[in-house]
């Protein structure tokens, strides 16, 4: 649809700022994009920015409090004004910076946080009320009254202060995950990155060079500079291809590494497909990599910074280094007149630069007295006015700058015509990796940057990231640390011979903002943070209201926050609160920068784990069968287990059922319960081991024969339970609750390892390795006898209750035969590899056809050991003992068991304690609730008259009335007593009588049938 | 963060899980309330290298102590916790 209307639209084929000689665009080729609508050209190779600064496009967007026109500051990730929202629907990605968005054919990207328009914003008027939506505003402004705050206020600031739209749909592309190894990380290929990488890579020691940006070079290609008497970008290139004829070395672009982690393992994002309209069918758009590297060379450059001034954020100002950026690498005149503004030698080749590509100059302000510098002769050289000492004070113009204020040494002001400012406060290392596992760094005086201190370990930093800001340091820099890094790794690195650069001179004196002079009123326009609207007046009120920590400076006037974090606004802050307080900059302190150093999408963290991904589902071997059959699912922990088989004809789920438990307590029935945890323990020291491990005895239990035990945590309350069946002399199977399987063998490998290691028992999961189906009911037995080959004897002399042994099934199929029962009835649990399940479900069908079989799910399973009242997930809860439980008589006096010492706690035995009961309703038809509290009949439905709790529910169709377990005070005491069930949720309050929790067939005998 | 298994190698801390402090043993059977309430619940907070217990439950199933900086994250040892045990055992037999 857009590319029909790109066609049919007249496109403005000039770029008229377009001048010659962009090392990173391909001039030959023309591509189209949009931007709020309008069509416009630029060449591959471009940026968003460049494409629209290459049409004279300066407004790019509206800031976050003010609404205050906004153009494009830097030519990097650094951006804190030009966020856009790219493409449309659900690939709609906002608050991307239009610095690093590059730009393909039919790219639609908008401005954002504007209404009706960028050029006319309404809520522009949000600046005329700039004195009260200053530092803190949040706090003060909008305090009263209470109920204002969520119904007006905070809505409003939301539309208001705002930044781009999310995507209204789910987000139709793939994200991966991968994991690097090597030995030697290098960040940035800069000069310094790239003569770490050579020198590294050349020893054969494995290499991973990460730049962030779409070409190597760093500000080799920022600058027209040479190096061996070439222009440097084609060295950078060369080097580029040394590099890839490495067979050790991976060369990943477009790859920001965003974080260090413990142990040197770093964090990257690799925007595979960002650069194209979508992603090819397979690709990714981005893929989170974790490196894991023995060392990391950081040569991540430096970041300009800009100068605090009123109107230094008016659209038409720029970073000097952008400027250069711009006009070398892109073949883009940001403006046609300008005015360079700087303290330092660096900004002053800007106007070199632009007076080269025919850029009128038409002042060079150095805030440095005359004779510092090499102002005068740079200023001859283009045949520019210079002003030493001066001062930009103010700035013309709205929508775009028109000219500048200059203030010179004298104090004599004069207004000079201009459409471009570019300005150059120092450059401050890029450090971000060096400090997120907490190491400070210092101020340096002579650079006045913060320089990396003590490093995590592993880590070297080179180049411009070091403060060593010459090409030609820096390139020394690099190799000699990438040679270290080698080293460090065992190889015999080398220094690659490097390039011979020109002289030039970095020198620099401290300057963060020009205000010294200006009066105060005109503070509140002059912009620290860019992106958070956060002006010098700010600081100042901040600092006079006692906030005068940078951490307090940052969450008070939230200077440093959201996308661009603070990477062009930190050290002026620091620089300014210093001076308001009186204390060095280095004295003041500096906030301790996060990972990431650059936005990653929470779509990218999450990589393949979204919708059902978002888990693993883990499916019985009879799960396919169970579909067949029309089952209803239910997730039990990872587990999908059939919950019910509905029949034709069944009104709803309760009427399943009810007739599931009808036909095993009456016929036969049977259900998949290999969820449960089986772990195979075999050793001379199993039987003492699980004396250990559970409360009751073990080492009677004789071989074919299986027991109920209970384990309790070592503070005394009941941890899991389950059977545990003694297959031969010295091994054993032991099952485990479905929700505590891995759990279980977790803790008996701790118990072994760790407490006894000197008993000679192992043990292995086997959940997964058996198939594991019970049979329940009257007829189970004549079922099985038609399953289990005749040569094994099933009579109930020869295979009593709690029999267990080794059998084989179908003609010769290896399986385990438990006669274990939770239904109460006459049961089998039979276990078969588990790739013959699906086919014991299907003969067991067949074959028990004649006695009525039918399958259940986990409903009639949990109503029939309700119905019994065998404790489940809801009594064993983790807060109950096993006395509460019924079970105190267990715990063997005889031998030490895990918990034991803390169960005989005075408080854990107390008769007082909610115990197990049964709770039948005096209406049958009355429902009972899990949850409902348990109050004496009568009492007032208060804290001080609630007795316990009502844990599992169901409705028994054998006995034909809804029943309940629940955990009432003094239970066992308390038989034929009338309670009170009270649901609050509901206002139900249902009267019941308290009876055993074993409600079907209290003697036993049918599971001895 | 990354755990040298002594049997399996550096491995990502994903497939580990944490349990807690190695230095407290379990009491004798007959060691008294206080002993076993101390073994239960306290636990020191120490700022430096501590001594703690992790499961390598996605790899061998060993049980780890692991020397850990708690200031700095840096892993400075990691042993078998059976080996560890079997270690303690022989020494209190001497």
């Amino acid at each position: 649809m857009m590319d029909a209307r790109m066609t049919s639209a007249p496109v403005a084929g000039a770029q008229p700022r377009r001048v010659a000689g962009g090392n990173g665009i391909d001039a030959g080729r023309t591509i189209r994009f949009t931007f709020d609508g309008r069509q416009y050209t630029g060449h591959p190779g471009d940026t968003l920015a460049s494409a629209l600064l290459a049409h004279g496009v300066r407004l790019a967007g509206r800031s976050f409090k003010y609404h205050r026109p906004r153009g494009i500051l830097s030519a990097g990730p650094e951006e804190p004004n030009a966020l856009v929202e790219l493409r449309t629907g659900p690939r709609r990605e906002p608050n991307t910076r239009a610095t690093v968005a590059e730009l393909y054919d039919g790219l639609s990207a908008a401005s954002q946080n504007r209404w009706p328009s960028l050029a006319f914003d309404a809520l522009g008027l949000n600046s005329l009320f700039s004195s009260v939506l200053g530092a803190g505003f949040y706090y003060k402004t909008f305090m009263w009254p209470a109920a204002f705050w969520e119904k007006l206020y905070e809505p409003m600031i939301r539309r208001a202060a705002g930044l781009g739209r999310a995507a209204d749909e789910a987000d139709p592309d793939q994200y991966e995950k991968a994991t690097a190894f090597c030995d030697v990380l290098v960040v940035g290929s800069g000069p310094a990155g790239l003569a770490a990488a050579l020198a590294a890579g050349r020893s054969g020691a494995r290499v991973i060079l990460c730049e962030e940006d779409s070409l190597t070079g760093g500000r080799l290609r920022a600058e027209r500079r040479q190096l061996d008497g070439e222009p440097a970008w084609r060295w950078a290139e060369q080097a580029r291809k040394a590099l890839e004829a490495l067979p050790e070395v991976r060369i990943m672009e477009r790859t920001c590494v965003f974080g260090t982690y413990d142990g040197g393992t770093y964090g990257a994002l690799e925007r595979v497909a960002d650069h194209q309209s979508q992603p090819a069918k397979g690709q990714p758009r981005q893929r989170l990599w974790r490196v894991v590297a023995r060392q990391c060379v950081v040569a991540a450059g430096a970041l300009e910074r800009p100068i605090v001034f009123p109107g230094n954020d008016t659209p038409g100002v720029m970073l000097a280094g952008a400027v250069r950026t711009y006009l070398n690498r892109f073949g883009v005149a940001p403006g046609r007149r300008a005015v360079v503004y700087t303290c330092n030698d660096d900004g002053l080749r800007t106007a070199l630069d632009l007076a080269r590509a025919g850029v009128a100059v038409a002042a060079i302000v150095d805030s440095r007295p005359e004779g510092e510098g090499q102002g005068a002769q740079v200023a001859q050289a283009c045949g520019v006015p210079f002003v030493p000492g001066g001062a930009v004070t103010a700035v013309q113009g709205r929508m775009a700058v028109s000219g500048v204020s200059v203030r010179d040494a004298q104090g004599r002001e004069q207004r000079i015509a201009c459409d471009l400012l570019a300005m150059s406060g120092g450059w401050s290392p890029n450090i971000a990796l060096t400090t997120h596992q907490g190491m400070r760094p210092v101020y340096d005086e002579t650079l006045c940057a913060f320089l990396p201190a003590a490093l995590p370990p592993g880590m070297v930093v080179a180049g411009a990231a070091a403060g060593v800001f010459t090409t030609a340091e820096a390139l020394r820099d690099g190799a000699q640390a990438g040679a270290r890094a080698a080293q460090a790794c065992g190889f015999a690195a080398e220094q690659p011979a490097l390039p011979e650069a020109e002289p030039e001179s970095c020198a620099i004196a401290p300057l963060f903002h020009a205000l010294a002079d200006v009066p105060s009123a005109r503070w509140a326009k002059a912009f620290v943070d860019f992106q958070n609207d956060v002006t010098a007046k700010d600081v100042a009120l901040a600092a006079r209201e006692g906030f005068v920590s940078v951490e307090h400076l940052k969450r008070y006037t939230t200077l440093g926050m959201a996308t661009d974090q603070g990477k062009t606004s930190n050290v002026n802050a620091i620089a300014l609160l210093a001076e308001i307080t009186q204390r060095p900059i280095g004295q003041t302190g500096t906030t301790l920068i996060r990972p990431p150093t650059q936005p990653v999408a929470i779509g990218a963290l999450a990589g393949a784990h979204r919708g059902r991904h978002f888990k693993p589902a883990r499916l019985t071997p009879t799960h396919q069968w169970a579909e067949s059959q029309g089952a209803v699912f239910t997730a039990n922990g990872l587990w999908q287990r059939a919950q019910w088989y509905p029949r034709p004809g069944e009104m709803d789920w309760l009427q399943t059922v009810n007739r599931e438990v009808r036909t095993v307590r009456q016929a036969v029935g049977f259900c998949d319960v290999t969820t449960l945890g089986k772990i195979d323990i075999q050793g001379p020291d199993a039987a003492e081991f699980l004396e250990r491990v559970y409360v009751n005895a073990w080492k009677k239990l004789p071989v074919g024969r299986a027991r109920y035990g209970l384990m309790l945590r070592e503070d005394g309350f009941a941890y899991d339970d389950g059977t545990t069946a003694r297959l031969g002399e010295t091994h054993y199977v032991m099952t485990t609750t479905t929700a505590n399987a891995g759990g279980v063998m977790a803790h008996l490998e701790f118990c072994h390892q760790w407490l006894w290691p000197e008993l000679d028992v192992q043990f292995i999961s086997v959940t997964d390795e058996w198939a594991q189906i019970a049979v329940a009911g009257p007829q189970a037995r004549n079922v099985l006898r038609h399953v289990v080959d005749p040569v094994f004897d099933l009579s109930n002399e020869a295979f009593p209750y709690m029999a267990a042994g080794e059998v084989t099934v179908c003609g010769g199929v290896q399986a385990r035969l438990f006669r274990l029962s939770f239904s109460g009835e006459l049961a089998y649990e039979l276990a078969v590899p588990a790739r013959y399940g699906d086919a014991l479900a299907r003969r067991l069908m067949e074959v028990g056809a004649p006695y009525g079989i039918a399958p259940y799910g986990t409903e009639a399973l949990g109503v029939m050991r309700i119905e019994k009242g065998h404790p489940a997930g809801p009594e064993l809860n983790g807060q109950t003992t096993a006395h509460d439980l019924g079970m105190g008589r267990m715990l063997s006096t005889r031998k030490d068991f895990i918990g034991r010492h803390m169960a005989q706690r005075e408080a854990l035995t107390d008769p007082a304690r909610p115990t197990l009961v049964g709770l039948q309703p005096l209406n049958p038809a009355d429902q009972v609730v899990a949850g409902a509290h348990l109050l004496p009949d009568g009492a007032a439905a208060t804290a001080a008259s609630d007795q316990g709790w009502v844990s599992s529910a169901a409705f028994s169709p054998t006995l034909g009335s809804w029943i309940g377990l629940g955990l009432l005070s003094n239970g066992p005491a308390r038989h034929g007593e009338i309670v009170a069930l009270h649901n609050p949720l509901a206002g139900t309050v249902v009267r019941a009588r308290v009876v055993s929790p074993v409600f079907v067939d209290p003697e036993g005998a049918r599971v001895h049938g | 963060m990354r755990l040298t298994c002594p049997f399996c190698g550096s491995r990502g801390v994903e497939e580990f899980t944490y349990r807690g402090d190695a230095t407290v043993r379990r009491p004798a059977g007959d060691a008294g309330a206080a002993a076993w309430v101390d073994y239960v619940y306290l636990r020191d907070n120490p700022a430096g290298p501590h001594q703690e217990l992790w499961y390598h439950g996605a790899g061998c199933r060993s049980w780890l102590v692991v020397t850990r900086d708690t200031r700095t994250h840096l892993i400075s040892d990691v042993r078998a916790a059976r080996a560890v045990a079997q270690a303690e055992r022989e020494e209190g037999a001497v």
